[in-house]
């Protein structure tokens, strides 16, 4: 790669984004840059802009005004090369294809042969439990089910930078936790760097190597809060004080900024120790 | 080894499809039965409705005119399916890809569907050789023409955003995203026009003919039977009429059901 350790994958300046429909200003002023192989995720009461950021990053959304580089060069350049995979909100799949054929679409649009991207698909599909379900449809599976095959898919072709969308926002504790073991492992394994939107402020410190807490309408950036705690993190890093530490920070810090918005017993449900 | 995985559920499928058939046939059956009754319990004149038996029977000894007049309207009206439907499907096609001529186009196609198209039958005639096919399937075509195309052009145009974003994402052509998006999202839609159209080429075929036609064509037949109070012929000329339009939409029904294997009628519940 061209591109040197010390230069940031994502670099975001004085992005602004403003929805002419609803006049909405979803973003203002950010300021952003994530460096090679990190984890970094996006917290902030509902609405306030994370889903619009990631697509602003993935040349889905045209900015109003500052500017993304992506790898160096610009966002629409790094779309064209296909730099990145995303994980929608919802899992998008399509109801014509199979759970196999879902998996292996962005493998087909990279020119793979059958072959190997049948061969990519079985481990795929070994990776978010998903065996024995290749021929179904998606309308067969659950919403879990359908969310870990729009995983599968973006994480098909290993790119360097994933976008992710509440990935786990629909699964339930023990399979999120799993995948949330698993991601690492493969993150760690690529040395991809991940932009990850959620809203467990313990999912977002127990994965991340810092965490941008956000503050709504318009969006901005309200702090952010590295993560000193060390890889590979494991089940026992959730019992550790710095664990529990770094999620009353984030809290301290969405609380003071968009408390009218995120009800605080939701905060309490969300940082719930197991 | 798969196979023997499937084979069964197939069986017992097919099985379950035939079981759903059974309230309509004993339906069907019980209508017959009613109709035959009816006719001798209430001394129905036979020029007001035959009985079904005699209306079969009449088919029988008549099957020898009956069944290529039923050919030669069956042509026009494939003939007028065929080209109306390709001909919905490629104009729809080429306006889908530019939006803005959609958009001004869909009022306009909408409205132009509700005219009875069928109106024009008699004209028709007279912009072609009366005697000929043609004037038949070009009122068939264009009945076919305009569900096919509106409903078309509105199956290209709902597509998911969601899934032209991930295509996008994918920095996917224009053209991928037809392919792999666009076109499966319009199919149910174009099979649902389709069977509309199947249905509406017979009509279109049949009506036409009633204002002339060749004379060993079914509508020409039937009408001229009415005439000279042959009713029974006249109905076992409907009853060809019906089976060759049941035929054609079954063959559309068959198609669906071989192309588009996700949709919720062909889901399993
Ligand atoms: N396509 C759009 N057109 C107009 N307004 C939009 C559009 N997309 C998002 N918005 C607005 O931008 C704001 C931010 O939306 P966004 O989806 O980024 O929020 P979010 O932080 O992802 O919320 P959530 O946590 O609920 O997913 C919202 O006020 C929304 O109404
Ligand atoms: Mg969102």
């Amino acid at each position: 790669m061209s591109v040197s350790d010390t230069d940031p994958v994502v670099r975001i300046e004085g992005l602004t984004k403003t929805f002419a429909r609803g006049n909405v200003t979803a973003l203002q002023d950010i300021d952003l840059e994530l460096m090679p192989g990190e984890f970094v995720s996006l917290i902030g009461p509902s609405g306030c802009g994370k889903s619009t950021l990631l697509r602003v990053i993935g040349d889905l959304v045209e900015p109003t005004a500052g500017s993304v580089t992506v790898n160096g060069k610009p966002a629409k350049r790094a779309r064209a090369d296909r730099d990145y995979g995303i994980v929608f909100q919802d899992s998008v799949l399509f109801d014509w294809r199979t759970v196999a054929k879902n998996i292996g679409l962005p493998l087909e649009m990279l020119g793979w042969d059958r072959d190997k991207r049948k061969q990519r698909i079985d481990e795929m599909l070994d990776l978010v439990e998903l065996r024995g379900f290749e021929e179904h449809h998606p309308w067969q599976l659950s919403g879990g089910m359908q969310q870990r095959v729009s995983i599968a898919r973006a994480l098909a072709f290993e790119p360097a930078l994933l976008l992710m969308d509440e990935p786990f926002g629909a699964l339930d504790e023990m399979t999120r936790e799993r995948l949330n073991l698993e991601l690492l492992s493969i993150w760690q394994q690529l040395g991809s760097t991940v932009v990850f939107v959620t809203h467990s402020i313990s999912e977002a410190v127990f994965l991340s190597t810092r965490v941008v807490v956000m503050s709504p309408r318009p969006g901005r950036i309200a702090g952010i809060v590295p993560i000193d705690l060390p890889y590979p993190r494991g089940v026992e890093t959730r019992e550790e004080t710095r664990f529990f530490e770094l999620v009353t920070q984030v809290r301290e810090l969405l609380r003071s900024r968009g408390e009218h918005l995120l009800p605080e017993e939701e905060l309490g449900l969300l940082e719930a120790p197991e | 080894m798969s196979g023997l995985i499937v084979t069964p559920s197939v069986g017992r499928r097919a099985a379950r499809r035939a079981g759903d058939w059974v309230p309509a046939a004993v339906v069907f059956v019980l209508a017959i039965v009613v109709w035959e009754g009816a006719i001798s319990a209430f001394h129905i004149q036979q020029f007001l409705l035959p009985r079904p038996s005699d209306i079969v029977s009449t088919f029988w000894t008549n099957r020898h005119t009956l069944w290529p007049a039923g050919w030669t309207t069956f042509k026009e009206a494939l003939g007028g399916f065929a080209f109306g439907s390709l001909g919905g499907v490629l104009v729809a096609t080429v306006v889908g890809r530019f939006r803005v001529v959609g958009n001004a186009l869909m009022p306009i196609a909408i409205a132009a569907n509700a005219v009875p198209i069928i109106a024009f039958a008699p004209i028709a005639n007279a912009w072609f050789n009366p005697l000929s096919s043609t004037s038949k399937m070009a009122i068939a075509g264009v009945l076919c023409f305009l569900p096919v195309m509106v409903n078309t052009m509105r199956g290209l145009q709902s597509a998911d955003p969601r899934q032209i974003e991930l295509m996008r994402s994918y920095a996917a052509s224009e053209l991928e995203i037809w392919r792999r998006v666009r076109v499966p999202t319009a199919l149910p839609y174009l099979f649902t026009a389709l069977k509309v159209a199947s249905v509406l080429a017979m009509i279109g075929a049949i009506v036409a003919e009633y204002f002339g036609g060749a004379f060993n064509a079914l509508g020409v037949l039937i009408r001229s039977d009415a005439q000279i109070l042959d009713f029974q012929t006249a109905w076992a000329g409907i009853l060809v009429a019906s089976l060759l339009g049941l035929a054609l939409y079954g063959a559309v029904v068959l198609a669906e059901r071989l192309v588009v294997r996700w949709t919720p009628a062909t889901r399993e519940a």
